[in-house]
């Protein structure tokens, strides 16, 4: 798997709060057995005015025109609340975006983002109102994501983020993280040798 | 300085420092059919093992029918899926509880009823609602389907470490108040992402007071406070629940466990990052009013206006929660009529749940126009229940007893609600969409939901009680 370190694209405004698991993708699509296709069913509820998929919603943020190819998602407070559902940051890849910048994000959605090289960007919520303005103002405007000095830079505008080391580095080299865990296998064997019977 | 439950818990539990993430030994992983499939998938991929299958343990609970035992019933789809799991589980050695088997049913039920989840384990499942288990003094959390596969092929987790908030409950419930009522009311004081970043440990003599089953419903729904988990501390009520259960320690085995386990609780002097607390006396039975469970009024209260949010985007949410429950603000909930009551989910479908709900419903019939079930969590309440007659008491009321599973909690099966639709649940989310696209979900206790079927809408349990 590849890392993210720079990239420029265009952004998606999603100007609501607590997006929440269900919406991004509802239950009806997670019967599949397998981690691709998800991107078409992505916000369903929102975006399609019929069950089948083939009426978009022309209110619906994401399905005007100006916002096609977009590669970053601007949400506000408590995005990806909810389920544990790793169909959500599957369904959001699938699509297209590679970038999630909101407010707030919810713990298991944000760590679910770490294992599916989708980099969510916490930025304050006024440094989200310049970044709607921006991109309402002109959508085919660039927004640079930089991982590695933690920025992201609009319209003259440029916004510093914070990000765990461990989730950085991730990020970056785009590592497997399993294969971290198990060459620690000594350490587990050992751990697992004076487990008590009762916790067996 | 003391400990934190939450500290002992995470010391016991930690293998090694990996970089700067932490390794943690998990204990139990409970599975099912939704979100393993790819974790399967993805050990075939890397030619690896699965490292502890007898701490893994299978059940089918979201994709299956609720009229029949066939895995067929709800479509190729999710016939697909439940036959994945079966050939998963056999090929790597997983205990797998299918459907028809007695021991089958929600995984958040079957896990404690069997004596599985015990206090002072790590436990994991790739659902949002394994915050259930903290009620056993268990660090339990839900992850994703990425991380089940990391659970698979090492038994640990790179995990960071949560703050802690300590939730205090004392004093008295009132009569018609329940472990429902007590959890609404706590996520509506701190907001449905007030937990973000948060372990829970809730606490107070309101708490202790509380059966097994209450307080699974009460950690259940940590995570709709946006918290990593819920815990409460073990006691002799835990002990009592525990012993001689299937699956939980026999011998020297129960004596050395309960040794450790009386040492589980937060130390005097332990410092938690926040503390919040309420008097059970204050706590009504409690309704959702909108799409987030944190959007909860008491059943008495009106439905708040939007501008009476300080908070901007308190004040937006309800705008447009408003706008899609098809509510106006000054409205009472008794003056809401409902269409649909669903009675079960890993919130509250145990059996004193049932027993609750049976009380109330032996008092009338089903109002003309609601759609009323029962979905029990587990094939052991169901028979429990149906030794007790409960099913007889629901059926003659008019409603329908069905078999165990999620069902109408979020409809992966055919239990599905149509736009519009008015559902009074005793699940655990009514998010835009949850239970069918349109329908409207009111989250309320197992009593309030029954009174609610019976008045054919909502009511005050307590004066229906009168």
């Amino acid at each position: 798997m590849s890392g993210i370190t720079v990239l420029t694209g265009k952004a998606a405004p999603l100007n609501r709060a607590n997006v929440d698991t269900d919406q991004i993708i509802p239950k009806q699509f997670l019967t599949a057995v397998t981690r691709a296709g998800y991107g078409k069913h992505l916000f369903h509820d929102w975006r399609y005015l019929d069950l089948e998929e083939k009426v978009p919603n022309p209110d619906f943020e994401l399905n005007r025109p100006e916002h096609q190819g977009a590669s970053i998602l601007l949400a506000r407070e408590n995005f990806g609340c909810g389920s544990s559902r790793e169909h959500a940051p599957w369904s959001l890849t699938d699509y297209g975006f590679k970038v999630v910048i909101a407010v707030s994000f919810a713990d298991i959605f944000y760590g679910n983002c770490m294992n599916n090289q989708l980099l969510p960007i916490q930025l304050s919520s006024e440094q989200m109102d310049k970044l709607f303005a921006a991109v309402e103002a002109n959508p085919d405007i660039g927004v640079t994501v930089d991982l590695p000095n933690q920025q992201v830079q609009v319209a003259g505008h440029s916004f510093a983020f914070d990000i765990q080391a461990h989730h950085k580095s991730k990020l970056q080299k785009g590592l497997d993280a399993i294969g971290e865990s198990l060459e620690l296998a000594a350490q587990i064997d050992a751990y697992e040798q004076a487990i008590p019977a009762w916790r067996a | 300085m003391g400990k934190t439950l939450y500290e002992k818990i995470w010391d016991m539990h930690l293998v090694a420092q990996a970089g700067t993430d932490n390794l943690i030994y998990i204990d139990r992983h409970l599975i099912h059919e939704v979100t393993s499939p790819q974790a399967f998938s993805g050990l075939e991929e890397k030619g690896r093992t699965l490292r502890c299958p007898k701490r893994t343990f299978a059940t089918m609970d979201h994709s299956i029918s609720t009229r029949s035992l066939a895995l067929d019933a709800c479509g190729p789809a999710n016939q697909l899926q439940l036959r994945t799991l079966q050939d998963n589980c056999q090929k790597y050695g997983v205990e797998l509880f299918p459907v028809g088997h007695q021991k089958q049913g929600i995984v958040h039920v079957i896990g404690p009823e069997l004596g599985l989840i015990l206090p002072g384990m790590t436990v994991v499942c790739g659902d949002s609602h394994t915050a259930t288990h903290g009620a056993f003094g268990a660090l339990a959390f839900g992850i994703g389907t990425s991380e089940v596969e990391h659970v698979f092929a090492t038994q640990t987790l790179k995990q960071g470490k949560a703050k802690t908030m300590r939730v205090q409950v004392d004093g008295k419930l009132s009569i018609g108040a329940t472990a429902k009522d007590i959890i609404l009311a706590i996520i509506g004081k701190i907001g449905h992402a007030g937990a973000t970043g948060y372990v829970l440990e809730y606490s107070g003599s309101a708490i202790e007071a509380l059966s097994m089953e209450e307080r699974m419903t009460i950690c259940n729904m940590s995570i709709e406070a946006g918290a990593k988990a819920g815990l409460i501390a073990p006691d002799q009520i835990t002990f009592d629940y525990l012993e001689g259960r299937e699956r939980a320690p026999k011998g020297q085995d129960w004596h050395d466990a309960l040794a450790c386990w009386k040492t589980l609780k937060s130390d005097s002097d332990a410092q938690f990052d926040r503390v919040v607390r309420l008097k059970a006396e204050d706590i009504k039975p409690q309704v959702t009013w909108g799409t987030n469970p944190g959007q909860v009024i008491a059943v008495d209260e009106a439905i708040p206006a939007p501008e009476s949010f300080t908070d901007p985007v308190s004040r937006e949410s309800a705008v447009k929660a408003l706008q899609y429950m098809g509510l106006t603000p000054g409205q009472k909930l008794s003056e809401v009529p409902v269409s649909h009551v669903f009675i079960g989910s890993c919130t509250n479908s145990r059996i004193e749940d049932l027993r609750a709900a049976a009380k109330v419903a032996a008092r009338g019939k089903v109002a003309s126009g609601v759609n009323a079930i029962v979905v029990p969590g587990s094939a052991a309440v169901k028979q429990q229940a149906e030794a007790e007659e409960l099913d007889k008491i629901f059926t003659e009321a008019g409603f329908e007893w069905r078999l165990p599973g999620c069902s109408m909690c979020l409809g992966m099966n055919d239990d599905i609600l149509k736009a519009g639709d008015r559902c009074a649940s005793t699940s655990n989310r009514n998010f835009e969409g949850r239970q069918g696209r349109g329908a409207r979900t009111h989250l309320v206790s197992p009593a309030m939901a029954a009174a609610a079927a019976l008045a054919g809408h909502f009511v005050d349990v307590r004066e229906f009680e009168q």
